[in-house]
């Protein structure tokens, strides 16, 4: 019996017949996973692997169709079964972890009112019943005070806690397999580590199988046994995990891994800057942003009103010109608000931020120059670029508006700049949604640069991007930092961007500067405890053996 | 939740504030109210001495504040056209508008909803096309035509149903109820689909287009992996959610229901404000536009602050701010 893997997966091959023809999302998926063992699946997106999950768990979406293939559950044929005996293995044999667990609980519902009902639905308990056996579920899957919580809604919970409710709703009728779906890419690093071990925890209690599906190298490294890379809807390669990151076999695993950023110094360290030696270009001193965290002056006047929320709290530090300075912190730290006041997008309460030696907030007259020295390039380039605009309106905007350029030497600046971003000038007749993220963002660094800055402040300029996009874009942003004496302030919670683009960090906590300085004293020396607990929750490549 | 109602209910009063500006400025300006209430043949002194009763030559805020204490008070001034109280004009066309606006709601809510269901569930099926087809009729045609037809094939070719006025009714206190008689329901059935017809269709294709949103959504997802069976995915998780942008639309469509039901009145001959209001406005008829004008703008903001009230209900989120984060 134990030879028989829970899910055994065998040619798989899934369409999405489109009006422009059949689209073949998945061609010739072949893997087995065994009771207890963790296969994580790897790959960029639009590999296949959320497909491969949401084929073999039987809710492709339409017109997402399930051509051939044969998937077996503990020796089972379960593809070919119909809709409502899918429907009733659900859930009951097979549990999913989806990515975001800011949506994928109900906001009307409490969390035991949705542990209750799915627990109730594949098991014959009573109501009270129920309840005992959801809230030593949240216990064991680490909420604390699960009993005073089970009434709570989702929204009373942090995003970590929420991931942590829908892995005690995914094992909840004691599955075969768990199919983790990006579980932890819309958490910060430390709530990740939690969250991973939890899984872990409980499913290597359970026996349960687990198909991690992830972009993540580290988080694969981290808890999986076995590895599955794949692309284009095809499986490029499987092996144990420390085999394939040590000694890849194919050319595409070989790119992959070698495109993700350590934490650990690679290459060369910059050459070391004594402290001061360079003049500061921007400083930034005594920053502080408090939001009203509502209430209105009634709840004031019957004295229920909330205290101000202090976002960003005594902020100093400075960057020196042609320099990178990087600010991490997890989420709520405040590092986009001061991204926000530093490019002059919102009004701090207090402090100072001085650009090549103009007050940003108070030489009204310095507002012009400062729009043309300080950019800004934004997180989601889906989002930032206007989908009705042609790209060459949207980069040749703020040289209008700044009036930069006349007629038709505008339409060669923008040329200039498109190529400068490594894009075809071409390109500026079409619109975003013709390109994908990293195209996208490259329109956007363009974007930036038409106003000819000095500064530019990126705000996680590369967390929406595939790894290998990440370091060309990266890799992009260093070359024109180079060509044009550019200074940055790079905003990201990914460590590894950090080492390798920085030359100084500051690490923020809760709106506080716990620590700032050049990037190697502190990765290899961190001095608070904050530092060193974000360190150690980076899961790294480097530590498989 | 305390804070949320008082800040809801000062807004509501500053909206009637307002309001009660523009019904006064009507009321004061729009004409001379002498001219209005004395003859051709009264003499001008008798003018100017009215004049001074009535206070018209106080400043403008002495007249608007007593305006505001009267019409507390329930007291809009005497109707130039039938001599009686606004108020009370009012009050007793009252009971016809509201008893035909609840029922036509409640049509339109019942039936708007459930079809909105099925549509969205049954997206390509031949029914769904065929309603989501005739809902188009129902936003397009206008009142007065569909009411007009329905009178001509239920009331003159079929002769099923009166085609005006309110039949037999009975009093209840101070309520003119058409519930309690034979006559009174067959009088009702026409009217009210008339002016439930373009709520009805407004409110399926909201309920539609939310609907398809949320099956849409991360958590349905989730549920169907949970193996829950459809029926609950639809009507327990999927339905509540439609329901909360759909509170709002639809508070505000009730309000327009009871406040504009002027053209159906007017068709069906019905005895309601409605109809008080068209022949106000013929007659120049002042105190009692200001009055309506009053009413409509009471009526929206209570169901307005309703609305809110519900939606606090329903919506967890908004109930506990800031705990537990």
């Amino acid at each position: 019996m134990t030879d028989t893997p829970v899910l055994s997966v065998r040619d798989l091959v899934v369409d999405f017949p489109l009006r422009r023809g059949n689209f073949r999302a998945l061609d010739g998926v072949s893997f087995d996973i065994a009771a207890g063992e963790v296969l994580g699946v790897v790959g960029e997106s639009g590999a296949g692997k959320s497909m491969t999950g949401a084929a073999v768990i039987g809710l492709l979406d339409p017109p997402g169709r399930f051509t051939a293939g044969e998937v077996h559950l503990s020796g089972t044929r379960i593809d070919t079964l119909t809709p409502a005996q899918m429907q009733a293995l659900r859930g009951k044999r097979i549990g999913m972890v989806m990515q975001d667990p800011l949506t994928s609980l109900n906001p009307l519902f409490t969390i035991g009112d949705q542990l209750v009902e799915t627990i109730r639905q594949h098991m014959e308990l009573t109501e009270d019943q129920a309840l005992e056996r959801a809230i030593s579920l949240l216990e064991e899957a680490g909420i604390p005070d699960a009993r005073g919580r089970i009434h709570a809604y989702p929204h009373q919970f942090s995003g970590g806690m929420r991931q942590r409710v829908v892995i005690a709703l995914a094992i909840a009728a004691d599955p075969e397999l768990v199919i983790a779906d990006e579980p932890t890419s819309a958490l910060d690093v430390s709530v990740q580590a939690q969250v991973i071990k939890v899984l872990k925890d409980l499913c290597q209690r359970r026996g349960t199988a687990v198909m991690l599906i992830t972009h993540d190298m580290g988080v694969i490294a981290q808890i999986a046994d076995r590895i599955m890379v794949m692309n284009a809807g095809r499986v490029v390669e499987t092996g144990p995990v420390a085999q394939v990151i040590r000694h890849p076999r194919e050319d595409y695993t070989i790119k992959l891994i070698s495109s993700i950023p350590t934490i650990a110094r690679t290459g060369e360290a910059p050459p070391p800057q004594p402290q001061g030696s360079t003049p500061a270009f921007v400083q930034v001193q005594g920053l502080v942003k408090d939001f009203d965290a509502g209430g209105g002056w009634l709840a004031r006047v019957l004295g229920r009103g909330v205290p101000p929320f202090r976002a960003v709290n005594d902020v100093s530090f400075r960057i020196g010109r042609g320099e990178t300075y990087g600010l991490v912190g997890e989420s709520g730290s405040g590092k986009s608000t001061c991204a926000r006041m530093i490019a002059g997008l919102i009004e701090p309460t207090a402090g100072r931020v001085v650009v090549n030696g103009m007050d940003v907030w108070q030489v009204s007259a310095a507002e012009r120059a400062r729009r043309r020295a300080v950019q800004m390039i934004f997180q989601d380039p889906y989002a930032s670029l206007n989908p009705r605009w042609r790209v060459g309106n949207i980069i040749a905007e703020p040289i209008r508006v700044l009036g930069l350029a006349k007629g038709s030497e505008i339409e060669d600046r923008v040329a200039d700049l498109l190529r400068k971003v490594r894009l075809d000038p071409i390109v500026m007749r079409k619109f975003p949604h013709e390109f994908s993220g990293g195209q996208r963002q490259r329109i956007a660094i363009a974007r930036a640069l038409s106003s000819q800055p000095e500064f530019i402040v990126c705000d996680e300029p590369t967390s929406a991007l595939d790894v290998s996009v990440q370091a060309q874009v990266l890799d992009l942003m260093s070359e024109l930092q180079d060509e044009f004496g550019l200074t940055y302030l790079l905003i990201s919670h990914n460590l590894a961007v950090i080492r390798q683009m920085a030359n100084d960090v500051g690490v923020l906590h809760r709106g506080v500067l716990v620590e700032s300085g050049p990037v190697d004293a502190i990765f290899d020396h961190p001095q608070a405890d904050y530092t060193r607990m974000l360190l150690d929750a980076v899961p790294d490549l480097a530590d498989i053996e | 939740m305390l804070i949320f109602i008082l800040r809801r209910l000062f807004q509501s009063v500053i909206v009637m504030l307002v309001v009660a500006l523009i019904a006064f400025l009507i009321f004061r300006y729009v004409g001379d109210p002498i001219v209005s209430m004395a003859g051709v043949d009264t003499r001008l002194e008798d003018q100017e001495l009215m004049r001074q009763r009535l206070g018209l030559n106080d400043p403008f805020y002495v007249q608007f504040w007593n305006f505001l204490t009267n019409a507390l008070q329930g007291n809009f001034g005497i109707s130039y056209r039938l001599q009686q109280p606004a108020m009370r004009l009012i009050l007793d066309r009252l009971p016809a508008t509201i008893e035909l606006a609840v029922v036509s709601a409640t049509l339109a809510l019942v039936l708007g909803v459930l079809m909105g269901i099925f549509t969205a569930l049954r997206a390509r099926s031949f029914l769904s096309g065929v309603i989501m087809t005739l809902s188009l009729v129902g936003v397009s045609l206008p009142t007065f035509l569909i009411g007009i037809g329905l009178i001509y094939i239920f009331a003159v070719e079929l002769q099923w149903l009166p085609s005006n006025g309110r039949g037999v009714t009975v009093q209840l206190g101070w309520w003119r109820t058409g519930f309690l008689t034979e006559s009174g329901l067959r009088s009702l059935i026409l009217p009210a689909i008339t002016l439930s017809l373009f709520q009805m269709t407004l409110i399926m294709r909201l309920v539609r287009a939310e609907m398809m949103e949320v099956l849409r959504s991360d958590y349905i997802r989730f549920a169907r992996a949970r193996g829950l069976p459809d029926r609950v995915i639809n009507f327990r998780h999927a339905l509540k959610n439609t329901l909360v942008p759909v509170i709002t639309i639809t508070g505000l469509q009730l309000g327009s229901v009871i406040a504009f039901a002027i053209v159906t009145e007017t068709v069906f001959q019905w005895p309601g404000v409605g109809s008080l209001f068209i022949t106000s406005v013929q007659a120049v008829d002042v105190p009692v536009m200001a009055t309506y004008l009053m009413m409509v703008g009471l009526v929206f903001v209570t169901i307005n602050l309703v609305v809110d009230i519900l939606y606090y209900l329903v919506d967890p989120r908004l109930r506990v701010q800031g705990k537990g984060r």
